[in-house]
């Protein structure tokens, strides 16, 4: 069950990051020419492929008590920005994350910047940074997840199938990429990594859980129903007709 | 320089993102529960309630401010209020 819900996690987790990196190359691709895009998505594959490979070792040798709980700490800090923002935008107090929106944007952006595709290094480099900045996110999920874990190996597999997965639905949408119910799953990533931060962190501080592992799925439980809760309390309190921040 | 300044900041906005004070009190919470949990007490409730207090706090200040934004600005004193009530 414990590896059941850790590549879950890295799924859900990973799928959103590369939805972002795939909207952006989408955007540069379309608009700019596959090329350039496709060498700075090259690029940035092999820049991640270094970076992870000289920080898995170290962070394998570390103790586990202690990567636990710094581990933990991070990802519940990082989980529960994602729910704040899911939460806020469930309940309207914040706009939808809509996908065809900055797919639009990026568009307009790319042509705004004008020239002539002989080299095109603005493609190159937005690619770059799209994917280099969505993977790094992927990599450190996987190592984090995974590392805490004791199963670096499972968390991949979970990123992996993600990438198979967001790779098919962006060949078969090719645009649309809101298709994809990111919402959804940020919200969902959101409830994970806050309740795996809450597990992890307390272990690491030296608690024993009730249950032992099992006592996951009540920490799941508790954070799901808190979220929801907030949603309904937050679409009852919040003023009619507000202005939507994004 | 300019390259470790946004590598910093990408890491901050990645981690600590739009509300600081959610690192910060997820911290206190996290250093609170281990002091408890190395004094032998019971410290598995602490960080879940911290969480559920911490989370409700930031998204309750949202709240808050877009009620006081959403408020409409009040009447311009006295005169504003006569002329007002004269129409």
């Amino acid at each position: 069950m414990h590896s059941v819900l850790l590549v879950a996690a890295a799924f859900l987790a990973a799928a959103v990051e590369m939805v972002e990196a795939l909207t952006i190359v989408l955007a540069v691709g379309v608009t700019r020419g596959w090329r350039s895009a496709g060498w700075g998505v090259a690029a940035a594959l092999l820049a991640l492929t270094g970076i992870i490979g000289a920080l898995g070792p170290a962070i394998a040798n570390l103790p586990i008590d202690d990567l636990r709980l710094v581990v933990g700490t991070v990802l519940l800090i990082f989980g529960l920005q994602w729910l704040r923002k899911a939460i806020l935008r469930s309940s309207g107090l914040k706009a939808q994350h809509d996908e065809d929106a900055i797919y639009r944007a990026e568009i307009e952006a790319l042509r705004d910047g004008g020239g002539r595709r002989v080299h095109d290094w603005y493609a190159f480099t937005v690619a770059f940074k799209g994917v280099f900045l969505e993977g790094l996110e992927v990599a450190f999920i996987v190592v984090t997840f995974g590392g805490a874990q004791k199963n670096v190996g499972l968390a991949a597999i979970g990123a992996a199938a993600a990438l198979v997965v967001v790779l098919i639905a962006g060949v078969i949408a090719h645009a649309p990429l809101s298709r994809v119910p990111e919402n959804s799953l940020k919200f969902g990533v959101g409830i994970m990594l806050s309740a795996f931060g809450i597990f992890w962190a307390a272990e690491g501080a030296g608690v024993s859980w009730p249950g032992a592992d099992a006592s996951l799925l009540g920490v799941i439980g508790i954070v799901i129903l808190l979220s929801f809760g907030l949603v309904a309390v937050m679409r009852r309190a919040a003023p009619r007709g507000i202005a939507a921040v994004t | 320089m300019k390259w470790l300044s946004q590598f910093g900041r990408f890491w901050y906005d990645f981690i600590v993102g739009d509300d600081w004070t959610i690192a910060a009190a997820v911290v206190a919470v996290v250093a609170l529960t281990a002091a408890v949990a190395h004094s032998g007490h019971l410290a598995w409730p602490i960080l879940p309630i911290g969480v559920a207090l911490v989370l409700t706090a930031s998204v309750w200040r949202v709240l808050r401010s877009e009620r006081r934004a959403s408020t409409p600005p009040a009447a311009d004193g006295p005169h504003a209020s006569e002329n007002g009530g004269a129409r």
